[in-house]
């Protein structure tokens, strides 16, 4: 039994879960102060792999870094980076597709900081930056929390996306979800029992981790 | 000395309405503000902090201009080194008693001062969830004064307390007031519960 799709998703989910911490951490902040219609634009933006056919998803990244022409063949001629059926379209087509997972419950609960406490905070001589990893993020550990936890089972989970862009390359794009599929495929339904159990024990034991660290919450972890 | 004269349109169920004050307040002073709900009490200690901005103002501290809108000068809250102690007391729920006052400064004895004068000693090492009201709003006040302020604005800092508890907050209040020679603005819904504390009073009525 070839185990190496379960380490391909697992070291996907975790650079996905990682790269986008840091990338929505400034993001969420600069979101959650005013409503200006550009940063309602900007959350839509976010927002849409939520809603979108994860392979119309995975269609545009593959048109977009095709090595053939646009982005992609400047990619590919001025850093010889491929983007299309590489490891790294997978992360690429992961951070894009995860992105509200972690930006969500990350702006959601620094709106739900009182202002004061920035304001203190400034009175007290602090900058914005100093403000926000000494009061702010200590404040929202539960959140931050959840968003990773959600991020990276949510990363286990894809599908369409990563067959769009990366295909079915053993040991380079053939994650958990793909071999599955592809084990059914080719009725071999006790590989895709194992894989499924697997993925299936690791996201439960991820979500249900994620209601006992917010088991004192008033709300779900979830909304 | 300090010289205000700030306006700034407010939103108000009723439409729009003026904050108008046009004032000067003597060093060591201190001022009870009073006035209906709406009328704009948070706000003007806001201006004065620099955390809101008004439509047209001028602000000046001793000689140095902290606000004046029609050079589009405003020091920032940072540089005004203000104290304010705010109405919800905005703890910061992640610091013991003791991290909030290194937080706003590294002065060791200054600190173990302020513990002893807040009879907060022996809660040093607790967070504001296991702090009583009274004694989450006394530390409110100590780390505005962490900073040594030469001004400090309450807003409303009685407002969730008993009748006792707010006497004897008061009483210590009025000897540290003038150990510090601070000058004290203090929003208050009540001016009468503030007796013998201001020496100076400024009403904010709705326009």
């Amino acid at each position: 039994m070839d185990l190496n799709p379960i380490w391909l998703t697992l070291k996907l989910a975790s650079i996905t879960t990682l790269i986008l911490l840091l990338i929505c951490l400034p993001l969420a902040w600069w979101l959650s102060k005013g409503r200006s219609f550009f940063k309602i634009v900007i959350e839509a933006i976010i927002t849409m792999p939520l809603v979108l056919p994860p392979s119309v998803l995975g269609f545009y990244l593959l048109l977009a870094f095709s090595p053939q022409h646009g982005v992609g063949k400047w990619l590919h001629n001025t850093f010889d980076l491929q983007f299309v059926f590489s490891f790294q379209g997978l992360v690429l087509a992961s951070v894009i597709y995860s992105m509200p997972f972690m930006v969500g419950p990350i702006k959601s609960a620094l709106q739900q900081l009182p202002a004061s406490l920035s304001q203190a905070s400034y009175t007290l001589g602090k900058s914005k930056s100093e403000t926000f990893r000494r009061v702010l993020l200590p404040n929202i550990k539960p959140s931050l929390f959840t968003a990773m936890v959600l991020t990276f089972a949510h990363t286990l989970g894809e599908f369409g996306v990563v067959l769009m862009i990366g295909g079915n390359i053993p040991n380079v794009t053939r994650v958990a979800s793909i071999a599955v599929y592809d084990s059914v495929e080719s009725m071999d339904y006790s590989a895709a029992n194992t894989y499924s159990l697997i993925l299936f024990s690791i996201t439960f034991v991820l979500v249900i981790g994620v209601f006992i660290f917010n088991r004192t919450q008033a709300k779900s972890p979830l909304e | 000395m300090i010289t205000i004269n700030i306006e700034k349109k407010l939103k108000a169920y009723s439409g729009q309405q003026w904050l108008k004050i046009n004032r000067e307040f003597i060093d060591g002073s201190i001022i009870k503000i009073y006035g209906p709900s709406g009328a704009g009490k948070t706000t003007f200690l806001k201006i004065i902090a620099g955390l809101a901005t008004p439509e047209k103002g001028f602000i000046k501290v001793d000689n140095t201009i902290w606000l004046d809108t029609t050079t589009e000068t405003s020091l920032s809250p940072q540089k005004r080194c203000i104290g304010f102690v705010f109405q919800d007391y905005a703890l910061f729920p992640n610091m013991t008693v003791r991290e909030h006052l290194e937080y706003a400064t590294k002065d060791t004895q200054w600190i173990n001062r302020l513990l002893t004068i807040g009879k907060l000693e022996t809660l040093s090492t607790h967070k504001p969830g296991h702090l009583s009201g009274g004694q989450q709003q006394r530390l409110a006040i100590l780390r505005a004064l962490a900073i040594k302020p030469k001004l400090l604005l309450m807003d409303e800092p009685f407002s969730a307390l008993d009748h006792d508890m707010k006497m004897v907050l008061i009483d210590d209040l009025k000897v540290l007031f003038a150990e510090l020679r601070l000058t004290v603005l203090i929003v208050t819904h009540h001016p009468q519960e503030l007796a013998g504390l201001g020496n100076d009073e400024l009403e904010i009525a709705t326009n």
